[in-house]
């Protein structure tokens, strides 16, 4: 029988399962292959602290999600319309985000009652009326892959480990997504280990068949490509953006990249992608600590060196004390915060942007410096150059804000042509800079001291955390001195705002009461919930901040030219503080600390209450 | 020495391009016109008046033109403590970080550019207190740090509290009831740490100051010297019995690699005793053959042996060499390892990095 294919505009699943069934994996093949039949797409892994809960858990439900359309698209999506349970525990953790009447395929072998006590279910929820109201299929996974791999002579356990593929083959049928792509890559991953790469390519075909043979699904769907602008796409997630942004920007300045860092989650995804690109130059030195890290980094920057070094939150606080000392010695340098929620350890795989205050004064004393936050996976690469631009041209450390969500989630991403990336240019001192002498804090137009590095003849200097005499940097205890310091060092940091460009504004008819203001990862969040709620005929505006300081010139005009200035954040309300402080501006809190980036839906009601308010 | 060749200059990449075009300055341009002064900062020095730190800079600033390497290829890095502003009186480049992290600060200079010379100078406090860390690390990874750790065994700078190289009892501003704390040996603590060189000398002895920091200076890998400091305001004299200028206490054990360890113009020696353990005994009392041999090269357990020979500088204590061996040294094997992959896969393009993997056109 021919199956009706039944086109769709936009779907979101998600696969989830438990953190041995490989459900990162599926999710991740699931998105190139979407991203390559060209669905503008969004992301969202959501995986358990821990590397193996005990199986079969609530707790070690590992899901990815996934929003693909034939538009152009924002978000992973708040309610999946499909729903992947590969045991009885995935299907109680995810269920309540489904959307009412959506679709729940489950893994029908692992529904056993063991299973579902493990879970935490007390009758099963296929038969028990749980499952209401969804659109439910039973699919015997486990079982399928087995015989499918049968010929191979795996062990069961090793034949089962194959079902996330099949579960993979199952939707790639159903959305119709190319094949090849996934096979490709199963032949890449897998090439040399053929036993493997059989089973995996057996259970992927078996669970692509099932959906095209089986009488449980009447038909299967399309969602077609999303216009775009024209040029090369990748699917790129924001930890491998940034990673290579930072390589980036060393080849477009000439700088060698050392990289220095303490492995900590979500920060160690940059460790590991860069310590692969050695043959960019790129030094990479896992640390003894957080300390060292940044010590090291700060070390390799009086090198000559781009220095940079990443982490999250708990490395943030440790490293506080050496940042300070960076922005005394006016050295540049990059710090990567991938935040996550906290305080102190937190729920370490979870997204947050509580470290917006952190980052603008968790240091003691005076000691401002500047900060950049990514605001989508894709514009990490570009936030990480920018970063680097700033920090070079001003020799001062830079923080560079990306978040769990950012991290982890993945976009398409029309490439750049990479001879039109911003240069930067390490200005290095090479002589004397005030007659036969020279001097190491005689400033430029920017307000920067020259870098002078070891090696260089004749420049010798020494500088360190005590303050330094104006021009000369000598040790001063001067309090006329200090203060001039003091104001030199901050309105070096201020100057950076010439720099950058104007806040934009997204307002279509320029008369909207409510501004919605935001920063970071909630971008695409808030971009969406604008449209959402012009469709409807309401008037908002949005901005979005990239540069978190020195903000840029005209923020204080925009957030004043509205009535009404909203902004969401996943944290208790940081930027609203230090916007309501800067401009004397009325602006309202939205405040999310669920570990969970704010849903379209939530930010759409809240901008219609304010609206309506 | 390793075999491992010393890598170009050009180590640093595309960033140390612009470096060394410039002359000027003031002195030190050519090596063999080094002196003392080269090394010399326009800096007035201002530790306390009577300050073993005075003498160790005296005998650093004389000592480094023999090395025949440019003070512009010098590097000094310092922490927090008395000891810290020794970077400031050096002309040479320098950093004075913060407590504790200059052995962290100096790993990033010396493993980004292996040519140059790179000092760290630490106290017990800033090395072996908050930066403790960091020190076993640099160690243990045989970056290429020449670190002096003056240990007075006191916090000077601070105005003194116990510091974790006092001695047990010790009555302090913050321990008036005596210290309740055991402390560390810093000797067997870089043992442990399996660092390659290992030495202890005085402040005051220029001579024997300057031959092991002439060994040091000529290691390749991560040095480590203790050198035993007087502070004369919150800790005076607690070397004294060690000391052999003026009076002479004879009780400094002094380390020759391969000769056999005796003392106290020939009278005392360091011998095999009956369990195996080392003994400070009298040479007339002992059998020639059981006298010990010194060798830096060797197993590790003699070293550490020597190192626990006395509870602290009261008693007949080793100076000199402990232990110097050969391990490939780390900055030089990250360079290498970069070098190998760029060599392997070829430089590295940012374009080919963009377009690896899954990509797609759109019309």
């Amino acid at each position: 029988m021919t199956k009706q294919v039944e086109e769709k505009q936009r779907v979101i699943v998600r696969f989830a399962g438990d953190s041995g069934d490989g459900m990162q994996l599926t999710g991740d093949r699931f998105t190139n292959a979407t991203a390559v039949l060209g669905n503008d797409l969004a992301t969202l892994p959501d995986f358990p602290a821990e590397i193996r809960a005990p199986a079969g858990t609530v707790h070690g439900v590992s899901a990815f999600q996934i929003q693909f359309a034939s538009t152009d698209i924002l978000t992973p999506g708040d309610h999946p319309n499909v729903l992947v349970a590969m045991n009885p525990a995935a299907l109680k953790a995810e269920l309540a985000s489904v959307e009412k009447g959506g679709m729940v395929i489950i893994n029908e072998d692992a529904f056993t009652e063991r299973n579902l006590q493990k879970a935490g279910y007390t009758s099963d929820p296929v038969t028990d009326g749980t499952l209401d109201g969804f659109q439910v299929y039973k699919v015997p996974m486990t079982s399928i892959t087995v015989r499918a791999v049968e010929e191979l002579g795996l062990t069961r356990k090793e034949a089962e480990r194959s079902k996330n593929m099949f579960a993979l083959g199952l939707l790639s049928w159903m959305y119709g997504r190319p094949t090849d792509v996934t096979l490709n890559w199963l032949h890449k991953k897998f090439g040399d280990k053929p036993q493997v790469y059989d089973a995996n390519v057996a259970a992927y075909k078996a669970g692509y068949n099932f959906g095209e043979t089986t009488e449980l699904f009447a038909n299967s769907y399309m969602v077609k490509p999303a216009p775009a602008q024209p040029g090369t796409y990748r699917n790129i997630s924001g930890a491998t953006a940034l990673a290579w942004g930072l390589v980036a920007a060393s080849t477009r300045s000439g700088l060698r990249l050392f990289y220095a860092s303490y492995p900590i989650t979500p920060a160690s995804e940059l460790l590991h992608e860069l310590s692969r690109l050695k043959n960019f130059g790129v030094i990479t030195l896992q640390a003894e600590d957080e300390i060292s890290a940044a010590n090291v980094a700060l070390g390799a920057a009086f090198a000559g060196d781009l220095g940079a070094t990443g982490t999250s939150g708990p490395g943030m606080d440790l490293k506080a004390e050496t940042l300070g000392l960076a922005v005394t010695l006016e050295l540049p340098m990059v710090i990567v915060d991938v935040q996550r929620a906290g305080p102190s350890t937190g729920m370490p795989t979870k997204t947050e942007q509580a470290d917006l205050l952190l980052a603008m004064f968790g240091r003691h004393g005076e000691s401002p410096l500047p900060i950049v936050a990514a605001k989508s996976p894709s514009h990490c690469f570009d936030a990480a150059i920018e970063a680097v631009r700033i920090a070079v041209k001003y020799r001062t450390p830079v923080i560079l804000l990306s978040d769990t969500f950012l991290g982890n989630s993945s976009e398409p991403w029309l490439l750049p042509d990479v001879d039109t990336l911003p240069t930067i240019d390490p200005n290095f001192a090479d002589g004397p800079n005030a007659g036969q002498e020279f001097l190491p804090y005689l400033r430029d137009e920017n307000l920067a001291r020259p870098w002078a590095i070891p090696g260089t003849k004749g420049l010798r200097h020494r500088i360190g955390g005590l303050e330094k005499e104006d021009g000369t940097g000598d040790i001063s205890y001067d309090p006329e001195n200090h203060e001039r310091m003091t104001n030199l060092r901050a309105a070096k940091v201020e100057k950076v705002a010439e720099d950058i460009p104007p806040l934009e504004v997204d307002d279509p008819d320029g008369d909207a009461e409510l501004l919605v203001l935001g920063w970071g990862s909630s971008y695409g969040t808030i971009r969406a919930a604008a449209r959402r709620l012009r469709e409807q005929g309401r008037k908002v505006a949005v901005a979005h901040l990239v540069h978190l300081n020195p903000m840029p010139t005209n923020t204080g005009d925009v957030v004043r030219a509205y009535r009404k200035v909203l902004i969401p954040e996943m944290n208790l309300g940081q930027l609203a503080l230090l916007i309501r402080g800067r401009f004397l501006v009325d602006a309202q809190s939205f405040t999310k600390v669920q570990g969970l980036p704010i849903h379209l839906d939530e930010l759409e009601a809240e901008i219609l209450k304010v609206i309506e308010g | 020495m390793s075999e491992q060749e010393t890598p170009a200059p050009e180590g640093n990449g595309g960033g140390a391009a612009g470096n060394g075009g410039s002359a000027g300055g003031n002195g030190g341009g050519v090596v063999g016109t080094l002196t003392k002064k080269s090394f010399t900062s326009d800096q007035e020095v201002r530790w306390c008046p009577g300050c073993g730190d005075y003498a160790i800079l005296a005998t650093v600033q004389s000592f480094m033109p023999e090395l025949g390497i440019l003070p512009d290829d010098t590097v000094f890095v310092s922490g927090i403590g008395c000891s810290g502003r020794f970077t400031y009186y050096m002309d040479t480049y320098g950093v004075h970080g913060i407590h504790g992290r200059a052995p962290a600060l100096a790993t990033g200079i010396a493993t980004a550019r292996p040519e140059l010379s790179v000092w760290v100078v630490t106290g017990d406090g800033d090395g072996l207190s908050i930066g403790g860390n960091h020190l076993i690390h640099a160690l243990r990874r045989n970056v290429n740090l020449k670190i002096l750790l003056f240990n007075n065994q006191i916090y000077g700078l601070t105005k003194g509290q116990y510091s974790p190289t006092s001695e047990e009892g010790k009555v302090t501003k913050s321990t008036p009831f005596g210290s309740v704390d055991h402390p560390f040996n810093p000797i067997a603590l870089a043992l442990g740490a399996e660092a390659t060189f290992v030495a202890r000398t005085m402040d005051n002895d220029k001579q024997h100051l300057t031959k092991v920091l002439r060994q040091a200076a000529e290691h390749r890998g991560a040095a480590f010297v203790e050198i035993y400091q007087n502070c004369n305001v919150f800790n005076d004299g607690a070397f004294d019995l060690l000391r052999e200028k003026p009076q002479g206490s004879h009780n400094q054990i002094r380390l020759e690699h391969g000769e056999p360890i005796v003392f106290d113009e020939g009278t005392r020696c360091v011998a095999v005793g009956d369990n195996g353990r080392l003994v400070v005994a009298k040479v007339d009392e002992v059998d020639e053959g059981s006298i010990v041999v010194h060798d830096v090269h060797g197993r590790p357990s003699l070293a550490f042996a020597l190192a626990h020979l006395s509870r602290g500088p009261t008693e007949p204590t080793a100076v000199g060499v402990f232990r110097e061996v050969e391990r490939p040294v780390f900055g030089e094997a990250t360079i290498a390892q970069v070098d190998a992959a760029t060599e392997r896969l070829g430089k590295g393009s940012l374009d080919k990095l963009l377009h690896s993997g899954d990509t797609w056109n759109v019309g």
